[in-house]
């Protein structure tokens, strides 16, 4: 008899993928960064001056200074913070949500399922761009919108996975039976479906987490995200000009830093799949 | 069938109620009186008061939301706050520079990442296939406005091979101009795409046909373009067809860098310029578009697909 249990077994295969473990660890690494920048244990003095403006990369300035003569580097560590607070706000707005929301519909039927089914048919039926802007432009401009708009966005595609899944596992006979020794619907959905489909929250979440990512640096790009600090896409927006005059340490700090976070969710997101759902193995 | 799809068109009717609602709370509800912005500073409290008026903000919130609707319905948006034109003549206006970009770079690139998905199909497992996942990932993982900025900067600025910006709507001579934000909308849509297509295809590859076709001396070759491909093009239709509405949108971004006065530029604008109707009227549209082509896409799929009951 296999006593593993499934969060054994995934653990067992995730420890044996060595690219899944390194994109574990770059995570972890941002997070650690984005924390004490948030903390203001490091770049808390991003703005000040550090040397002459626009210097180029050096043992001095690791990713040059820019036009102010503010460090690169720290603006790209501030940027961190603005970018996991919102994948991590983004999450934590999605996830309530969308498992309740699913949860109840698939559990439930009826006209639960026909009201959350059209509510989330809904959302997807404006394009998640146009949401986007339209939510951070009608609440302000500034990173409590940006929040608000990829939590709205979020939960939709959660929330249709949950229900989908919910449907599935509730005519299961490890819920009859637990219905059987007397276990009411809260006890059935929340105790014993609810940890059974719950690997689909985490692997949804390190997909949406760089989707959140790169719609933060659009909208903070298009001027709608972070206001008085720096973000990546702000500094991208700086690079536009830059550019034609040879400055391109900008960009290419906001283009890296950005490159490692989404590389490491995107081979971390497949490892998970693969890891936690071994139907959909290579899906 | 027919009962099908009536049953699907009659479920617009409440989605595009939906749709209207979430306008509607965003435009007229939370954002406040846009008249003070309009205006200025110094604006009078009777010239507010007159505006208001003339842009139908008196009406009760009852019949704004009705006014949503059947703009929804009727494609009758009104005019703009910025340029006062007429919103319907803006789109068509933008409509065909806007396909002018997307519909090439659109087919080319759904048709090379097919191309590619079958190669690396072909040769699944070998290097050549780890090479090319490894640069689908890689390459998905850069921002799109860093791959604009470099391009834009590299091949039109540095080496002058295209336009910097601009649009011309004569037919020769637009290619000119949408020539680099097409290559970059190909080179952003094939990671993504290779990446479906591969999967899919490679579900096909291990079903027990593709064995049977094998054990009867079939080539490899015949079996991927005659068996394999034919099954794997039922998702794959309806991924494509799916992303056409996103078309109309054109891309915000591209039209934005390489000033093209599509749909995406008129967004962009109005977004700035805090022009409500035009940003209400593009959400409508394109999610009109998402509601018509996800029910295309679903019948294309029931139509490909005998298996699948209409329940």
């Amino acid at each position: 008899m296999n006593k593993n249990s499934l969060w054994k077994d995934a653990f067992y295969r995730l420890a044996q993928d060595k690219l899944a473990l390194i994109s574990i660890l770059i995570v972890f690494l941002y997070f650690f960064v984005a924390l004490f920048s948030g903390l203001g244990w490091i770049a808390s003095n991003w703005s000040q001056e550090v040397g002459a403006s626009n210097l180029a990369p050096s043992f001095d300035h690791l990713l040059g200074t820019d036009i102010f003569g503010r460090s690169v580097l720290q603006k790209v560590i501030r940027g961190t913070q603005v970018a996991m607070s919102v994948g991590a706000a983004a999450a934590l707005i999605a996830i309530p949500i969308g498992v309740i929301l699913g949860a109840l519909a698939g559990y439930f039927g009826g006209w639960i399922d026909d009201f959350v089914t059209w509510l989330y048919t809904t959302f997807s039926s404006v394009p998640n761009i146009m949401l986007l802007i339209s939510i951070t432009l009608i609440l302000g401009k500034g990173i409590f919108s940006v929040y608000v708009a990829l939590g709205a966005t979020s939960w939709v595609n959660l929330c249709r996975l949950i229900r989908g899944e919910v449907l599935k596992h509730k005519e299961r006979e490890y819920v009859q039976a637990a219905g059987a020794i007397g276990g009411g619907h809260m006890r059935k959905l929340f105790r014993h479906i609810l940890p059974n489909v719950s690997h689909i929250v985490i692997i949804n979440t390190s997909m949406q987490f760089q989707t959140a990512i790169k719609s933060e640096v659009i909208l903070s790009y298009l001027g709608l995200g972070v206001q008085g600090e720096p973000s990546w896409g702000t500094m991208i927006d700086d690079a536009k000009l830059e550019l034609v005059r040879g400055v391109w340490w900008q960009l290419a700090g906001a283009t890296l830093a950005m490159f490692f976070i989404l590389l490491a969710f995107n081979i971390l997101g497949d490892a998970l799949r693969d890891a936690l759902d071994p139907k959909l193995k290579g899906k | 069938m027919t009962k099908y799809i009536i049953r699907r068109l009659l479920y617009m009717i409440p989605v595009l109620l939906g749709v209207s609602l979430i306008i509607f709370v965003l435009f007229n509800l939370v954002s406040g009186d846009p008249t003070a912005v309009l205006l200025g500073k110094n604006a009078t409290a009777r010239q507010m008061a007159d505006l208001r008026e003339q842009l139908g903000l008196n009406k009760s919130l009852w019949l704004q939301y009705l006014d949503v609707v059947k703009s929804a319905f009727t494609f009758d948006f009104g005019h703009s706050w910025a340029t006062k034109q007429e919103i319907s003549k803006m789109i068509l206006q933008g409509a065909y520079p806007s396909l002018c970009l997307s519909v090439p770079a659109f087919v080319i690139s759904t048709v090379l990442s097919l191309f590619i998905s079958l190669f690396v199909a072909y040769y699944r497992g070998k290097g050549i296939d780890l090479f090319i996942r490894v640069l689908c990932i890689a390459g998905m993982s850069i921002s799109a406005l860093a791959y604009i900025l470099f391009f834009q900067w590299f091949f039109a600025f540095k080496l002058g091979w295209f336009e910097i910006s601009g649009f011309d709507p004569e037919f020769p001579h637009f290619i000119s101009y949408v020539a680099l934000p097409a290559i970059i909308w190909i080179v952003l849509s094939i990671g993504p795409d290779v990446r479906f297509f591969r999967t899919v295809i490679l579900d096909e590859i291990y079903q027990d046909y593709v064995r049977t076709a094998r054990s009867k001396g079939l080539s490899e070759f015949t079996i991927l373009l005659r068996h394999v491909l034919r099954n794997a093009l039922i998702p794959i239709i309806t991924y494509v067809v799916i992303q056409i509405p996103s078309l109309i949108l054109g891309a915000l971004l591209l039209e934005n860098f390489f000033s093209i006065p599509g749909l995406g530029g008129m967004t962009l604008n109005a977004l700035n310029a805090s022009d409500f109707p035009v940003m209400k009227a593009m959400a409508i549209l394109s999610s009109v578009g998402y509601i018509l082509f996800g029910l295309l896409s679903d019948i294309l799929y029931t139509i490909a697909d005998p298996r699948i009951k209409f329940n």
